[in-house]
């Protein structure tokens, strides 16, 4: 009866250890905020990689593909 | 025959993303460049079959991915350390998330199975459709979904995050709460 009375705090550090362990072991439906964190840092990965835009290598690569393509076309 | 121009045009603008999505298959940056380059030879070499008009980046993408099943999957885990992945070619950290944050992050994408973490980023980062990520993968439209799907749920286990609230305030509280906790 005065279960409902129990001060904040009391409650058994092992019972609030099973609520935790509880709700992170059912990871439900993911809320779109969190889903919208996840795929912000994400992006942000991506991007990063993205925004050094394109190496020398690969312009290089191709300018050399393209000049053998014209010998071979002449 | 030189390179058409709009070929040309095309496989340039691609190559940024097609890095990105390297390093996430590779972990290794070096690596990466390496199956992008060899991507690009084969590519450029088998340039016919590409159809004028389709998606150029869709078709790189396929390609590099092939390859990298053919002949890069084997020998990941051979030289794999256990860090570095996508963390060795950032020079600065995205200001607005917490190091911390971004770290686990990362942790936690190099723990999910390869299918959903391809998935996951050909459709949340490189910005292709669920019919295109399918095309790439070779794969039904319905399993890229579920991949996907199951690669959001685990990513939220791996980082113990249920709600918005579960990602830190920043990273010096995150800081103090871990050093005086459990």
């Amino acid at each position: 009866m005065n279960d409902e009375r129990k001060p904040v705090g009391q409650q058994k550090p092992m019972e609030a250890a099973a609520t935790r362990k509880k709700v992170n072991a059912k990871p439900a439906k993911l809320g779109r905020d969190v889903q919208a964190r996840l795929g912000q840092q994400l992006r942000a990965m991506y991007d990063e990689v993205v925004s050094q835009g394109v190496p020398d290598r690969f312009s290089d690569l191709l300018n050399r593909i393209d000049g053998n393509n014209s010998k071979e076309g002449q | 025959m030189p390179m058409d121009e709009s070929v040309r045009k095309a496989v340039l603008s691609a190559i940024p993303s097609l890095r990105a999505f390297a390093i996430s298959l590779c972990g290794n940056v070096d690596r990466a460049d390496d199956l992008v380059q060899e991507t690009l030879l084969r590519a450029l070499a088998n340039i016919d079959s590409f159809q004028p008009g389709t998606n150029m980046s869709a078709w790189l993408f396929t390609i590099l991915r092939n390859h990298f099943r053919s002949e890069y999957r084997k020998r990941r885990r051979e030289v794999e350390d256990g860090d570095g992945h996508y963390a060795e070619t950032l020079k600065s950290q995205p200001e607005q998330y917490g190091q911390v944050e971004f770290k686990e992050f990362k942790d936690a994408l190099n723990q999910l199975p390869q299918d959903q973490r391809e998935a996951l980023i050909l459709v949340g980062a490189s910005g292709f459709s669920y019919e295109e990520a399918a095309n790439i993968c070779g794969c039904a439209v319905g399993t890229i979904k579920s991949r996907v799907n199951r690669a959001r749920t685990r990513l939220a286990e791996l980082m113990h995050v249920n709600s918005a609230e579960d990602f830190g305030p920043d990273e010096t509280v995150r800081a103090v709460l871990a050093g005086g906790g459990e």
